[in-house]
């Protein structure tokens, strides 16, 4: 065939764009094959694939979808630790002369990778699902807003997290950090496809993140249950609320940038160059006033998670509802006002810096107004030092250590110094860990009999919980000393043996951070494998406090038999308190939205569509958009998207449960 | 709603609803469609922003006085005003239950949003042809995208126009065809109110500059 017709079948796509020189790229690849073929044919000999499709890939169900959501935070979790492991690898070998065992073409992809990975497919799915699973539980509802929708966002996310794995078989991905600034990011310097497979693997994903942001507001704002006034919501419902009006107000901002920096690359229009009058400048000052609203995205769940499980394990109401509301605002608020911090250095003047390190010292004020609050909490309560609250405890040492140093980086003067220096790195991975992290797992171990019906077995899960502490410790200790004597992020080759100690310290925490990881997958395992021991019938484990408690565990497709009335805070525990009796008789049908798999076959063109646009093939992206259009507007033409679930089956779900309620005691 | 009083604990709170009604259909959707615009604002207030920070850069290139004709550009204008009012009219016959009416001034709608982009893309024409490009500078650049990016919504507008009055056509003004309605009404509405911001900061503005 001609040179032309490939060109214009495969644009810049051809065999040399697998990385075959890359021996570890191709040893990777021959194991995700592997163990990807294994579990298809696993899939296809137990004859699953049908089950998947209709109750889960179609499922509008948000539980199903909260539930898919931390299964991808989870199997990305273990693409982005993997690049953490090779870079803390790559640091502590690197010394006296050695070149380490990364070139530095592929160790600038790792680190790139590695950022945003662990930030758009790993935290926030994370943080999505269990906002998602949890949400509509807490507030007595069936379901979100907007159900197809959700099923939508999740598929979207799915679809930028396939673009970012692809990158690392098919081209090549980033080599600029997680941010891409240009110049670098733009045509002139990384005339290659892997900026392309960054900014559309997070469009698509970021149309995913939006759409459920927009969908959780509603969903909080319009479906409470009677008596759920605003002041009477769950602490994490809260947070919630405040997470997705972030997203909502900041994530249209990326979309932005990312159109404009698409736009500089493949139109060549002058945005972010450095002739031709356009700014660089601009591009860091707008992906930043994304990029710090997006951390409080992640954190404000964690905080709104450890404010549940603080008060559900002291036995008590939880320490200064209000002021914890108000902070939670407060906070909302002042993370718009703080963008410039991210980059002090970069020729703002004093003025301007002063009033940017201000706000950003303000903001822990409410922040530590909510550690005191879960303080006070803890202080003569009851406390059970179940899993999910020693995460808590870890999580308030972590996080004040991190927020410390925080709030000494927010010093101009200081940050001179510090700034781009391991110091930061150890910084944000000490809030991010510490805070974000600890707290998805903190939810995941206080939700998941609520998901599954059993507990989590707690040995594995201790010896998890051991296992990241202490290696968090180990990791991260190290690289404050590092860049307090001033050594500099993202380097790949070292010349001061000196420093060397310091680096393996780090990397031996990393290795048990991964046995952590390994600890975990293993507690997933043997629960599932104990699960009759494990297994909890009363829908209430922990005797906590609010609403998602008051339904069985899973809890049936229609979450609640009855929609509830609240009257107190703590909605379930009041409800324990005054005999509370479940109701046995009168079941109506109920109004449910059905399935649909429109969601993710827009999804799969959008992904297509991402792909043909990095790789220039242009026929390939024209076909895909055209056919998400006219997927889209089909959809429009189904006007009967919901059904009633007959009273019948209600009456059997809930005599199922009266049977197990009536065994367990 | 009632609340039934469960005849067993009388005097306890009630802790459920046992005769209840599902919301509405479309019960959430004029607040998510707000949200959604309000989104929406928030990507034109960037462009908005950008064009602020990048329009003075001409790059020794050809300026607004230069490229911009204030008539064609008010011209375009009053197409944009007039198809707000004529929705507005679809509207208020909607509300009539008048279907014929309704289609009627959704068409001349979407012919008035048809002449603005067939307009701007003229105008798009005629300066890319005096050599004024979007890769010509940051100014030019930025004005072809926040003009642009106007634009596109406006043709996305008529696309969903025209998907709507096939449905109108096809089911009748039901409930949800008035709630899609209503939804396109408030974009194109919006979309009326960014093209104020545009007419006054990018072309009163910029030939002043």
């Amino acid at each position: 065939m001609s040179p032309d017709l490939l060109k214009l079948i495969f644009g810049r796509l051809g065999l040399e764009s697998l990385p075959l020189h890359e021996p570890i790229v191709v040893g990777t690849f021959a194991v995700v094959a592997t163990g990807g073929l294994v579990m298809l044919a696993g899939l296809t000999y137990f004859r699953v694939w049908g089950y998947l499709w209709s109750e889960w890939f179609t499922s509008v169900d948000h539980k199903r979808i909260g539930i898919m959501y931390m299964i991808l935070g989870i199997v990305m979790l273990l693409r982005g630790f993997a690049d953490a492991l090779m870079m803390r690898l790559q640091q502590a070998l690197a010394f006296g002369g050695s070149e380490g065992y990364l070139n530095s073409h592929h160790y600038d992809q790792v680190f790139t990778a590695h950022g945003v990975i662990m930030i758009f497919f790993v935290a926030m799915p994370l943080v999505t699902g269990l906002m998602n699973f949890v949400v509509p539980l807490q507030i007595g509802a069936r379901d979100v807003s907007f159900p197809f929708l959700n099923n939508f966002s999740f598929w979207m996310t799915v679809g930028g997290a396939v673009l970012v794995m692809a990158s690392l078989f098919i081209g090549e991905f980033a080599r600029t950090g997680w941010l891409a600034y240009p110049p670098l990011s733009n045509i002139g310097y990384s005339p290659d496809v892997g900026v392309d497979y960054y900014i559309w693997g997070l469009q698509v994903a970021g149309v995913g993140t939006t759409l459920s942001g927009i969908n959780l507001i509603c969903t909080i704002v319009k479906l409470r249950c009677p008596g759920m006034t605003m002041m009477r919501m769950p602490v994490f419902t809260w947070t919630a609320l405040c997470t997705n009006v972030l997203i909502v107000a900041s994530f249209p901002v990326l979309t932005v940038v990312l159109a404009l920096l698409s736009l500089d690359r493949y139109v060549g229009t002058n945005f972010f160059t450095n002739d031709f009058g356009g700014s660089p400048m601009m591009y860091v000052n707008l992906i930043w006033i994304w990029g710090h609203p997006e951390v409080y995205i992640l954190v404000l769940p964690a905080f709104g998670i450890f404010s549940e499980v603080t008060s559900t394990f002291s036995g008590k109401r939880l320490f200064g509802y209000t002021s914890m509301v108000y902070a939670t605002v407060v906070i909302t608020i002042l993370s718009y006002l703080v963008w410039l911090h991210h980059f002090f250095t970069m020729g703002s003047g004093a003025s301007v810096n002063s009033f940017f390190g201000i706000t950003t010292m303000i903001i822990s004020i409410p922040t530590g107004a909510k550690m005191f609050n879960w303080l006070f909490t803890m202080y003569r309560g009851r406390i059970r030092f179940e899993l999910p609250m020693m995460w808590t405890i870890a999580f308030m040492l972590t996080f004040v250590l991190g927020g410390m140093t925080g709030v000494l980086l927010a010093v101009p003067p200081a940050d001179f110094v510090l700034h781009n220096s391991l110091f930061l790195i150890a910084h944000f991975h000490n809030v991010i860990i510490g805070g974000v992290v600890f707290g998805a797992f903190a939810g995941i171990g206080y939700w998941f009999p609520k998901a599954f019906g059993f507990k989590l077995d707690p040995f594995w899960g201790k010896l998890s919980f051991w296992f990241w502490v202490t290696g968090f410790y180990l990791a991260f200790m190290p690289l404050y000393v590092l860049g307090l004597m001033g050594v500099t992020r993202r380097l790949r080759v070292f010349d001061d043996p000196s420093l060397q100690i310091w680096f393996i310290v780090a990397g031996i925490g990393a290795f048990l951070v991964f046995l952590g990881i390994l600890s975990m997958l293993m507690q997933f395992a043997v629960s599932f494998l104990r699960r009759e021991q494990l297994k909890d019938v009363t829908g209430d484990p922990w005797d906590a406090r609010t609403l998602e408690w008051a339904t069985s565990s899973p809890p049936p497709a229609y979450n609640f038999a009855f929609t509830p009335v609240v009257h107190d805070n703590d909605a379930w525990w009041d409800m324990k308190k005054h005999g509370y009796q479940r109701p046995l008789t009168g079941f109506k049908p109920i109004h449910m939205p059905s399935s649909t798999g429109t969601g993710i076959i827009l999804a799969g063109f959008a992904t297509a569509m991402g792909f043909g646009l990095i790789w220039y093939i242009w026929w390939l992206a024209a076909v895909s958009f055209i056919a998400m259009l006219a997927v889209g507007i089909g959809h429009t033409f189904n006007y009967h998207r919901d059904f009633d679930i007959p009273a019948d089956d209600v009456v059997r779900a809930e005599d199922a449960r009266t049977k197990l309620l009536a065994g367990a005691k | 709603m009632t609340v039934a009083v469960n005849p067993a604990q009388s005097g306890e709170p009630v802790f459920y609803l046992a005769d209840e009604h599902p919301h509405p259909e479309g019960y959430s959707t004029s607040l998510g469609f707000w949200i959604y615009l309000m989104s929406d604002c928030l990507i034109f207030a960037i462009l908005f922003a950008t064009f602020g920070v990048l329009g003075g850069n001409y790059a020794a290139g050809p300026a607004p006085k230069d490229l911009f004709e204030l008539p064609l550009v008010a011209v375009n204008t009053s197409m944009l005003l007039l198809s707000s009012i004529t929705y507005g009219f679809a509207m208020l016959t909607m509300q009539q239950n008048k279907i014929g009416q309704t289609q009627m001034w959704l068409a001349i709608t979407g012919l008035f949003g048809a002449a603005f982009i067939g307009i701007e893309l003229s105008e798009f024409a005629h300066m890319i042809h005096e050599g004024a490009t979007p890769q010509r500078s940051a100014f030019l650049s930025a004005f072809f995208t926040l003009v642009g990016t106007h634009g596109l919504h406006v043709t996305c507008g008529l696309i969903w126009l025209v998907t709507l009055m096939v449905q109108v056509w096809k089911f009748g003004l039901i409930e949800a065809n008035r709630r899609r309605l209503m939804c396109l009404s408030m974009f194109w509405h919006f979309l009326d109110v960014v093209w104020i911001g545009v007419f006054t900061f990018v072309y009163l503005l910029g030939v002043l500059r």
